[in-house]
């Protein structure tokens, strides 16, 4: 997992730059994907990310830059010479074939035997747990099993790289809950490096070894989940991963003495009395509960506190069910965090 | 209750099913089978009456002297077999023509170009059927264009002969193969063409595999335009066809000399495209006209 010359990215991509007329989609982007890994792009949408992954498959030409497959220049091949394969977000299935013909279809292209397409294609059902469907037509199968179909049509050509678009975009939540771990199996059972495109901060989170984050055709950050999650180094991966608390300069020079933003998740913030001293290692603020959201699990509480900031605070419902909270809106409370659970952003 | 005071008839209309039914088929049952059907069962029957050799008076009689002058008569036979020969080639030329038009205009064309290209096909349309078949004959007489154009390279053109149907007739029923194929190409979803490239498919391999079997529908619904259209035609046949006569000439010829031949000689082309339906009824293509 080093990164070392010797070992070669699985996907590199050096300053490439996608432009659509006068608008610039992706800018200068330097990307290195490890071997083996879980990369994932998280963003919003029109953020770069798919762009990204379409100039990776060979379906966008990049403006300028360059695109490395295992150390191989490949900016100017045709998708059908490139040793990756797409998972596309609408699945993209044949509506013609069946799911066996779907699935054989990049072994068909390339004129293997017969005997050797069968018993892989057969293989490759199997792995997704979808051999009896064989015969079917795609629009015979459900969203999650048309989805689990365009996985095996790619993996069965076992390339270098898989790039997954969006893929479970279009599962509704229990469904996608599943997928997310059924994707994390076979990718460890088969070893393929997976970029995966989405604009879901929890499932990148769930899923990924590495995460890149992007806003408006820049790589904000990249890092493990925790290191984005928890050491935001942009303002904007601190809001786009999760709700989290930015306290911009001016008021963290008033609470702190630095003038230096920083963020604090709403999990690591605590509700006290009004009346109760912080300890020497805390920091706090006084304010006003505004909003309570219940959400579940947990419970937010919107405190507009002094100078104009505004402070969530997240308490798991750990309490006996039938109990209300103990906070009420319009309460008079002192918002608490350690001091060094802040995470400063440069 | 007020409504049934003031509008009766309304009222009348929403308690009656077959009323409803009645006033809206009333209308294009009487044009259809009044018109449409019953005339051509007049003129179908004609097949089977008598010609008095003497007088050439039509007498409705029921035999089959007609049908037996066509399977005798070489000439007829030929005249059937050309004229199939000639719906096929202009079938099989448009669909050349349309598939990759197209592609070109459904997936790589400007929407400005797409537009300009609509037009261009559909224009055609707008002008009336002998202009059209004119255009082509100026442009393929002696002294036309064509000859006038490529006489310095060359290449003298076809004249008024076969060829000159087929490429007049393809140009007449172009825009009916044309317009359900690029429809049909659009409705590809673009990720097709991606995923068979992403599966390591070229250019070629993605038209056979992946556009044809999807066109079928569209290309069968076009063809049983050029087709029957091409069949049914004579006058391409009179004005740019030289010596070349298809079935609608030989009617043509007979309608006044003699209805029966004339009349059993018009079941050919309507018998050549009741086994073209039939054979494609089986995809599923008719559905979607």
């Amino acid at each position: 997992m080093a990164d070392t010359a010797a070992t070669p990215h699985a996907v590199e991509l050096r300053g490439v730059s996608k432009r659509f007329g006068d608008t610039t989609a992706v800018a200068e982007l330097d990307l290195a994907v490890r071997s083996g890994e879980f990369f994932s792009m998280l963003g919003p949408s029109g953020s770069g990310k798919t762009t990204v992954l379409r100039m990776i498959a060979g379906f966008e030409e990049v403006t300028s830059g360059s695109i490395l497959l295992d150390g191989d220049d490949v900016t100017r091949s045709a998708p059908f010479d490139r040793a990756v394969n797409t998972v596309f977000q609408d699945y993209a299935l044949f509506p013609h074939m069946t799911i066996a013909q779907n699935v054989a279809y990049g072994l068909t292209v390339r004129k293997t035997p017969k005997a050797e397409t069968q018993q892989r294609v057969a293989e490759a059902l199997e792995q997704v747990r979808l051999g009896y469907a064989a015969d079917r037509l795609p629009h015979q199968l459900s969203g999650g099993q048309r989805q689990r179909i365009a996985l095996a049509r790619a993996l069965i050509l076992r390339p270098r790289v898989l790039l997954l678009d969006e893929p479970l975009g279009a599962l509704d939540k229990q469904l996608r809950e599943q997928m997310q771990i059924e994707l994390k199996q076979i990718q460890r059972e088969v070893g393929i490096t997976f970029i995966f495109v989405t604009h879901d901060q929890e499932e990148a989170l769930t899923l990924s070894d590495r995460i890149a984050v992007f806003n408006q055709g820049r790589v904000e950050q990249v890092g493990t989940p925790r290191e984005v999650y928890e050491f935001p180094q942009t303002a904007f991966v601190a809001g786009f991963l999760g709700v989290s608390n930015l306290i911009a300069p001016d008021l963290a020079e008033r609470l702190t003495g630095e003038s230096r933003a920083f963020t604090v998740r709403p999990e690591r913030v605590r509700i006290a009395p009004a009346d109760a001293a912080p300890a020497a290692h805390e920091t706090s603020v006084l304010g006003t509960i505004s909003e309570l959201v219940y959400t579940g699990p947990a419970t937010r509480y919107i405190v507009e506190g002094e100078h104009g900031l505004r402070v969530i605070a997240e308490r798991h419902n750990d309490h006996a069910p039938n109990d209300t909270a103990p906070w009420s809106r319009g309460d008079r409370v002192r918002v608490v965090w350690a001091t060094e659970h802040a995470a400063v952003v440069p | 209750m007020t409504s049934t005071a003031t509008k009766p008839v309304s009222t009348l209309l929403y308690r009656s099913r077959r009323l409803r039914l009645g006033s809206l088929l009333t209308l294009p049952l009487v044009w259809l089978v009044g018109l449409y059907i019953a005339s051509l069962a007049l003129l179908l029957a004609t097949a089977f009456w008598r010609v008095d050799p003497f007088t050439s008076k039509v007498t409705p009689a029921f035999q089959f002297d007609a049908f037996e002058q066509l399977l005798s008569n070489q000439a007829y036979l030929s005249t059937s077999l050309r004229t199939l020969g000639i719906a096929l080639t202009v079938t099989v030329v448009s669909a050349a023509f349309a598939i990759p038009l197209g592609i070109y205009m459904a997936k790589i064309a400007s929407p400005w170009m797409r537009a300009f290209l609509a037009v261009a096909i559909t224009l055609p349309l707008w002008a009336g059927y002998l202009v059209k078949i004119l255009a082509m004959r100026v442009t393929f007489t002696e002294e036309g264009f064509f000859n006038s154009f490529f006489g310095v390279f060359g290449i003298s053109g076809p004249g008024f002969s076969q060829t000159t149907v087929v490429l007049t007739l393809t140009y007449l029923w172009f825009p009916y193969m044309a317009l359900p194929v690029y429809t049909a190409i659009r409705q590809i979803p673009v990720n097709l063409f991606d995923a068979s490239a992403d599966l390591g498919a070229r250019g070629w391999t993605t038209i056979r595999t992946v556009v044809l079997p999807l066109l079928a529908p569209a290309l069968i619904a076009g063809s049983v335009f050029t087709f029957s259209l091409s069949l049914g035609d004579y006058i391409a046949a009179e004005l740019v066809g030289g010596r070349t006569q298809m079935i609608g000439s030989v009617i043509a010829n007979n309608i006044n000399l003699n209805p029966p031949v004339a009349a059993a000689f018009a079941l050919v082309p309507i018998a050549f495209v009741v086994v073209y339906l039939l054979g494609t009824r089986r995809t599923g293509a008719l559905e979607r006209m």
